[in-house]
């Protein structure tokens, strides 16, 4: 049989065929199915309101999660909430309120290797981080699949990164994503897979992993895949899980190009506004006066990146004319933070520390910034008007450098701070 | 072979869905309510410009970011006719087919037209602007069918016999 990538594997175990290729558009068999306070209502609207019969194929495969104006800030999204709430409730629908974001809910509570996920989320592609096939969708694209429990995917290229090496002292996947992107474009991988393996991928821990993957849709990727190995099983089998299936690519599977990537020569990155593609090392913005500062997010909101962030803070202040938003990506993120004292280390410096949601990533919850303010972040986008005012300005850089520049009131890293 | 001609609008490249929309109009009610509010981070004047027939011409990676339905529908809502871009991300691609919004990849067009230019678009063949004719790229059947019927949901109720 012709060899293939993992991300072919997983779609033919999805359409219960033996072997895809590139450029082949199957009808696949959704595992599961992710919805956010983002979109749902007009999901909902749609069912009620468009179809004849409506109904859903297998209610155990949707799992929805309130994440993105947590809590309510206007009865608009009070009424949307309870339209969500309400029509959970009325289908037995998994639901979570107030738990996290929906990514990182969803790594801790659901997604199996091998899985084909759709999330009416465009950052869906975290779960390959588990060797799952996640895919952004909108809401017709959902609700299509929430009632015929079927889709249609044209099978992507892959793009094969090999990582060797490990990332030196103060650098941190985020870093690393980052690099990436730059090097390929905010397009560079539109309509494919991102692959990630080689010998250096062991040294990533599960957090690192799913911030790689979880940004790949900043260079356009449809998905991203990591291979599951030792990290991967260990993290699966802590939270109560197993595997659907662990694929590898084979050996001569095709790729639309192969990267060899040395983890030891990615240094501290900032994504200068207004895309996340335009990259710099951190040191060259060094002295670009913020206004504000966010540690959170599905990319970058979880233990590992609070540790950090709190190992800088640790003993300093908040700069004066900075606010700094210190957000969980999850209630276990901020249990194990209060247990691990990191709480105490950021209420100590000045920070505000908020309830796990989306927060400032998604610009209009929490922490909007004003005309002419910058902020730097470790959210998932620096677009244009991202984080509040059209005219504004968003850096995304790690939680070090973001925690760092807090501190100093100008984009710094860690290590130049005094 | 469907045919239409109409005025551009030319924007540049990676105009993201929050240019298309940003999130604080999200929570309106109605994509009608939203679509005074179209590219408004980018031209606030833009979106009262626009006439239904119009054409927006761009370059590449057109709506990336994120998988905000609205950012086609409140394009289509404005009435325009089709977008013509050098790339699209996926996911508003898929989105834009659902929501029966045309979109159409072209390399050369943007760099020549200037913005006002009336344009002549053969569906599935060509693009005519001064004369100069520039050739496009088919789009699979089963994928013009849902754009005619105007969507997924309509074209499956069509396919369904409910309409």
């Amino acid at each position: 049989m012709k060899p293939m990538t993992m991300a072919e594997k997983i779609i033919a175990a999805a359409a219960g065929v033996d072997c895809v290729q590139a450029g082949d558009i199957h009808t696949v068999e959704v595992d599961q199915l992710l919805s956010n306070d983002g979109t749902t209502h007009l999901t909902i609207d749609m069912y009620h309101n468009k179809l004849k019969h409506p109904h859903i194929a297998d209610v155990s495969k949707l799992v929805w999660v309130v994440d993105h104006n947590v809590p309510c800030d206007s009865p608009k999204t009070a009424a949307s909430h309870k339209k969500m709430r309400d029509f959970a409730k009325e289908h037995g629908i998994t639901f979570y309120e107030g738990a996290g974001v929906c990514h990182q809910v969803m790594m801790e509570n659901h997604v199996r290797p091998g899985e084909l996920i759709f999330g009416a989320d465009s950052h869906t592609c975290a779960y390959g981080a588990l060797g799952a096939f996640g895919t952004g969708v909108g809401c017709t694209d959902y609700l299509y699949a929430m009632v015929t429990g079927k889709s249609w995917v044209l099978v992507p290229e892959t793009l094969r990164f090999n990582l060797t090496g490990k990332l030196p002292e103060g650098v941190y996947a985020r870093d690393l994503i980052l690099t990436i992107i730059g090097q390929i474009s905010a397009n560079g991988a539109n309509y494919m897979a991102m692959e990630f393996g080689g010998e250096g991928l062991a040294t990533l821990t599960m957090a690192d992993r799913i911030a790689v993957c979880n940004l790949c849709v900043e260079a356009g990727a449809k998905t991203a895949l990591m291979e599951v190995d030792d990290v991967a099983l260990d993290y699966l089998k802590e939270h109560g899980r197993t595997p659907k299936h662990v694929f590898k690519s084979d050996e001569g599977a095709q790729y639309a190009k192969v990267y060899d990537i040395d983890l030891g020569t990615i240094r501290p990155i900032v994504a200068k506004p207004h895309f996340v593609d335009n990259v710099v090392p951190a040191k060259e913005c060094a002295g670009v006066k913020i206004d504000e500062a966010f540690i959170g997010s599905c990319n970058n909101g979880r233990i590992e990146d609070l540790r950090v962030a709190a190992a800088v803070l640790k003993g300093r202040k908040v700069h004066p004319l900075v606010r700094l938003l210190v957000v969980p990506a999850s209630q276990t993120v901020y249990m194990q933070a209060l247990k691990e004292g990191l709480m105490d280390i950021f209420m100590e410096a000045g920070a505000i520390v908020m309830n796990a949601n989306c927060s400032v990533c998604w610009g209009s919850c929490q922490g909007v910034i004003g005309e002419g303010e910058t902020l730097i972040s470790t959210g998932t986008r620096n677009f244009k008007g991202r984080a509040g005012h059209p005219n504004s300005f968003v850096y995304l850089a790690s939680a070090a450098t973001v925690a760092a520049s807090a501190v100093a009131g100008v984009i710094t890293t860690a290590d130049m701070l005094e | 072979m469907e045919q239409f001609t109409g005025t551009v609008w030319v924007l540049g490249d990676d105009i993201d869905t929050d240019i298309i929309i940003p999130t604080e109009y999200l929570a309106l009610k109605s994509i009608q309510d939203m679509t005074p509010y179209a590219f408004s981070p980018l031209r606030p004047e833009l979106a009262a410009q626009i006439k239904p027939g119009d054409m927006i011409v761009a370059g590449k990676n057109f709506g990336c970011g994120s998988s905000r339905e609205q950012a086609p529908e409140i394009i289509k809502a404005l009435g325009v006719r089709c977008v013509i871009a050098k790339s699209f991300a996926r996911i508003f691609f898929r989105n834009s087919i659902n929501n029966g919004l045309l979109l159409i990849e072209n390399d050369a067009l943007q760099a020549a037209v200037n913005e006002g230019d009336t344009i002549t678009v053969t569906v599935n063949q060509d693009i005519e602007h001064n004369g100069q004719h520039y050739e496009i790229t088919s789009l699979p059947q089963n994928l013009v069918d849902i754009i005619s019927a105007g969507g997924l949901v309509k074209a499956m109720r069509k396919l369904n016999g409910l309409d």
